[in-house]
């Protein structure tokens, strides 16, 4: 039966539908997952290595001893600042002694002299030769092939340092970078007991083996030593891979829901194309179970078929993709993991058990009366209830792929939602555009048009059905397009390209007025220059605070350390207030950022005490902050009121942009201002900007895929109707219709659903998109004049090419032929 | 002949309903004309075809070829809106309650009988007064007392506008009703 059913062409339409909705499941479930991992993996290469321990002594030699018993690799660095000399000039420089396999992910890059084209390094310095960062270079006046004195050693410099992976690791790092050979350290004479010199461990592997060996060394970790994996490590990194994620999720869950659609509405066409033949087999004696059982097996013989095509497509799409995206990700991939496959044909059984199924089990209920009555035995208009199971399915399977309950609600609540709403509002304004005045004056002229216009009111439940359909389809398009672009464009400015690159610190209160002068004088925009003062936490709730009180490493960390404190009367603009409200100038209450209160268990209304040098005061959190960590611009745990602090011995800190022209101003600042520190994060924030560049590529591409879906449901919606649209032009011939009769009716009546149909997708796209950007991506999304133009105008393309395609076979096919097939 | 009646009959295949399908315009031969009204059907282009139908042709089918989301009333103003009529509505109210259906005027097809059905289909092809009426087994898919009835209506509709008719159907019985019987046997008249 399969075969013939198929030879009829009905099922071709329902397999091309589950493969090509398996196929972009699954392609998009491998590419995202090969993609998650590449990230995750290159996010591992601001670390330099998977896991990387840090301690302020020599580490035990059971511990490195350990990396290498456990298979992992490991790499080693030694880290210090020592004044470097070449000739008469010297500078500082923060030199980092490594073994030559440094580092385990991501590349040094080094170019032959400053601003020349730079590449990958294979490995670290040779013996007796150091690598400089451009700016040591031109303080030093030491090019490539010159040497330099480093404590009692004399090198060779061998190349200009580009790119170090770890670098945005240690922004605070206050002098330019150095690079030498771990085993160069001794001739030196730098590292002698007492010295203040950080050591490093980097280890890289196997996920397993990394955690395994990361569980064993924390037990052993001493006072002063500390590890730092990506989680722990680098909270602006993790805020753009879990921002991917959510996007990825999205593209996925879209893909599914759309899938599930168009397969309704190819079940649909299947189903009142075998009435008759139901009715038949009826009539011979088949009973209802054996019906379904017959066009269950049909199905699932199908479903299988369907699904395992759709996941081989989906693997090959992903190769594919992979491979032309291979220079823009500019990282290889790593092969996907067999879960996608699995996944792909779970939720292919799923939509067609919950959408294929119901209106099958129609089929059964076919009264063998039809044989005679044509009439009897229609399909009941789908009703949501019918979808129930299958929505329900799918909506669980859906929040597990996404891995976020809240997209997960938040995507199927609007879809949900809009598909009421949207038939709803279709019933009433097809209604409304026929009986409008302005129709019925352009009625009067054109019977063509009058007849369209009356089909609209007529047909109204059917094509407030289609309409929604198409609205559906069409929304998912202008997501994935305008408003995908709008979120992406909202998303990149979160991480401008003029975001900070220099960070400016240890300005004195008295240095302020000098250093906003400085910079005004040279044209580079004045920095907001930002009160810090350390303190150190001593009390909450009048209870002393012990680091033996907190389990968490960070924790632990926090509250050992001084934390930088600052003051202001307003929020800072990067800042967004999550609980309570900002502080009245000269109160004594304090703003907390929440990771840091949720990490140190802080809570609103607790009373933190601080001592400051051998000063001590208290006040009350009254709100908590939510911070843009990749905003690259200077932020603070703890925020209090100036009246609190302002008597407080302060430095002034800042974070600003400056361009290349300004590279001499600079100087000239170190020069004048000898006790500031200039940091370039360039280097860091290029890097950061790469990734979320990697991310929206990866991102852009998978939503091709969803897009695809989209326009399978805009199809699928669109041959919905086609059967008895074709039918009535013939009628209409028979009794007369010129061509333009023909034309001119299935026109109007095509241009007012697609005018609906694009309103509705436009509304609905702009309301899930500003719903997207605020309660899940957390952006601010501009609304879109183009989506407002390009919605109403797609849908009116759209079904006018229908209209035009649809009359042309209707015009094409004798009208005795159609009604003949059609009895 | 205006006013006659004629019935073509023969078994399944002979091309019955393709002669009529050619009589209408709604097919066109591979050889030989019709003439329609003083024209010859397939010297005029598809519009003027149909044209000349909406004007001069009605058509009744076997299965009766309403269109399902339109009411009674709705399918019977159907050709009078084509037409561009502006008295649409009155005129097929009218000859709704001529065949019987007044009370039943916005119902749709699904919630008609058969027979009822069959005479939605007659009152739409009789509403433009046409002058040549087509038949297609007009009872083939009705019980033989609404099948009677809708004969009935029939030729006293085909009486009363002097309409021309031309019945396909196998029933000899109503066959003897038409002044004419013209026997097909693999495509060719053989009586």
């Amino acid at each position: 039966m399969l075969a013939r059913d198929w030879r009829g062409g009905e099922l071709r339409v329902l397999a091309a539908a589950l493969v090509v909705a398996v196929a972009s499941i699954t392609s998009v479930a491998f590419f995202a997952d090969r993609v998650s991992r590449a990230l995750v993996r290159d996010a591992h290469q601001l670390l330099g290595a998977d896991l990387v321990l840090v301690s302020d002594h020599p580490w035990q030699r059971e511990i490195g001893d350990e990396i290498a018993r456990r298979g992992l690799e490991r790499a080693e660095a030694v880290n210090f600042i020592s004044m470097a000399r070449a000739g008469e000039a010297s500078t500082l420089a923060g030199v980092k002694a490594v073994t030559q396999n440094y580092p385990l992910r991501g590349k040094l890059r080094t170019a032959p002299a400053p601003n020349a084209p730079d590449e990958p390094a294979q490995r670290g310095p040779e013996r007796g030769s150091v690598w400089l960062e451009e700016r040591l270079v031109s303080a030093l006046g030491a090019p490539v092939g010159a040497s330099l004195k480093l404590g009692s050693a004399e090198f060779k410099v061998a190349a200009v340092l580009t790119l170090e992976p770890e670098r945005g690791a240690n922004f605070f790092n206050i002098a330019p970078r150095l690079f030498m050979h771990a085993a160069d350290l001794p001739a030196t004479g730098l590292v002698q007991t007492g010295s203040r010199v950080w050591f490093y461990l980097y280890a890289a592997g196997e996920p397993a083996a990394v955690t395994a060996f990361e569980g064993w060394a924390r037990e052993r970790l001493a006072r002063g030593q500390r590890m730092d994996n990506l989680e722990s490590g680098r909270p602006e990194v993790r805020a753009s891979i879990e921002r991917a994620q959510s996007f990825l999720g999205l593209t996925a869950l879209l893909a599914a829901i759309l899938a599930g659609v168009a397969i309704a509405l190819g079940t649909r066409r299947f189903v009142e194309r075998h009435l008759d033949g139901c009715a038949v087999m009826r009539c011979f004696g088949a009973t209802q179970g054996r019906l379904l059982q017959l066009y269950g097996a049909e199905f699932l013989l199908l479903g299988a078929g369907a699904c395992a095509l759709g996941c081989a497509l989906g693997f090959v799409a992903q190769g594919a993709i992979a491979a032309a995206l291979g220079e823009l990700l500019r990282a290889s991939l790593p092969p996907p993991s067999p879960l996608p496959a699995l996944q792909g044909f779970l939720v292919g059984v799923v939509l067609l058990l919950g959408f294929a199924l119901p209106p099958l089990v129609q089929l059964k209920n076919v009264p063998a009366v039809r044989v005679i009555r044509r009439e009897a035995g229609a399909p009941r208009t789908s009703t949501l209830a019918v979808y129930a199971t299958g929505i329900a399915a799918l909506s669980g399977l859906l929040i597990w792929q996404a891995g976020d309950a809240k997209l997960g609600l938040t995507v199927i609540g609007g879809f949900g939602a809009a598909v009421l709403v949207f038939a709803a509002v279709a019933w009433g304004a097809l209604r409304l555009v026929s009986a409008a005045p302005v129709a019925r004056r352009l009625g009067a002229r054109s019977t063509a048009l009058r007849y369209g216009l009356a089909n609209l009111r007529r047909h109204a439940r059917g094509n407030a059905v289609q309409v929604a359909s198409l609205a559906l389809g069409l929304t998912a398009v202008l997501l994935l397009t305008f408003t995908r672009n709008d979120l992406v464009d909202a998303w990149r400015r979160s991480a401008p390209p003029d975001a900070p690159n220099r960070f400016l610190l240890g300005v004195q209160p008295d240095q302020v007025a000098a250093v906003n002068r400085f910079f005004a004088e040279r044209g580079i925009a004045a920095p907001e220059l930002n009160p810090m003062v350390r303190g150190r936490l001593v009390a909450v709730n009048g209870k002393p605070v012990a680091e033996a009180d907190f389990g968490e490493e960070r924790a632990k960390r926090l509250v050992e350390r001084e934390f930088n404190l600052s003051y202001t009367e307003r929020a800072p603009a990067h800042n967004q207030v999550v609980a309570g409200s900002w502080f009245k100038p000269g109160a004594r209450e304090l703003s907390v950022e929440e990771g840091i209160a949720k990490t140190l268990g802080w809570k609103m209304g607790d009373e933190l005490t601080f001592s400051v040098g051998a000063q001590r005061f208290g006040a009350r959190i009254t709100s908590l902050r939510k911070l843009r960590w990749d905003s690259m611009k200077i932020n603070f745990f703890v925020i209090a009121p100036s009246a609190l602090l302002a008597d407080f011995p302060a430095s002034f800190v800042s974070a600003f942009r400056a361009d290349a022209q300004h590279e001499a101003a600079l100087n000239e600042l170190s020069k004048r201002f000898p006790n500031l520190t200039l940091v370039d994060v360039g280097a860091a924030v290029k890097q950061a900007q790469g990734i979320v560049d990697h991310v929206i590529n990866a991102v852009q591409f998978v939503f091709l895929f969803a897009l695809g879906a989209g326009l399978l449901v805009l199809y699928s919606a669109l041959v919905a109707t086609e059967d008895e649209r074709r039918r009535e032009a013939a009628v209409m011939r028979v009794f007369g219709a010129s061509r333009r009769q023909v034309t001119g009716s299935q026109r109007a009546e095509f241009l007012a659903m697609g005018l609906v149909a694009g309103t509705l997708a436009t509304l609905g796209a702009a309301l899930i998109g500003q719903l997207l950007a605020r309660q899940v991506f957390e952006l601010d999304l501009p609304p879109s004049p183009e989506l407002w133009i390009a919605g109403p105008v797609t849908g009116v393309l759209l079904l006018s090419l229908n209209a035009w395609l649809s009359a042309r076979k209707v015009l094409s096919a004798s009208p005795a032929l159609t009604l003949r097939d059609s009895v | 002949m205006p006013g006659e009646a004629v019935a073509i009959v023969g078994a399944s295949g002979s091309g019955k309903s393709t002669l009529l399908a050619l009589l209408a315009g709604l097919d066109t031969p591979t050889a030989g004309t019709v003439e329609l009204d003083g024209a010859n059907l397939f010297e005029l282009d598809e519009d003027a075809r149909a044209e000349l139908r909406g004007r001069a042709v009605g058509f009744v089918f076997q299965s009766f070829q309403l269109l399902p989301s339109l009411t009674a009333l709705e399918n019977v103003m159907l050709p009078l809106e084509l037409a561009g009529r502006d008295d649409a509505d009155s005129a097929a109210r009218e000859i709704l309650a001529r065949v019987g259906l007044a009370e039943r005027l916005h119902h749709y097809p699904k919630h008609l009988s058969g027979g009822e059905q069959q005479r939605v289909a007659l009152a739409r092809a009789f509403v433009v007064r046409p002058k040549l009426l087509l038949a297609d087994e007009p009872t083939g898919s009705l019980d033989a007392e609404s099948g009677e009835a809708v004969i009935e209506l029939l030729f006293q509709l085909n009486r009363e506008s002097g309409t021309t008719l031309v019945l396909v159907t196998h029933d000899e019985h109503l066959a003897s009703r038409c002044q004419r019987v013209v026997r097909l046997a693999a495509g060719k008249i053989v009586a």
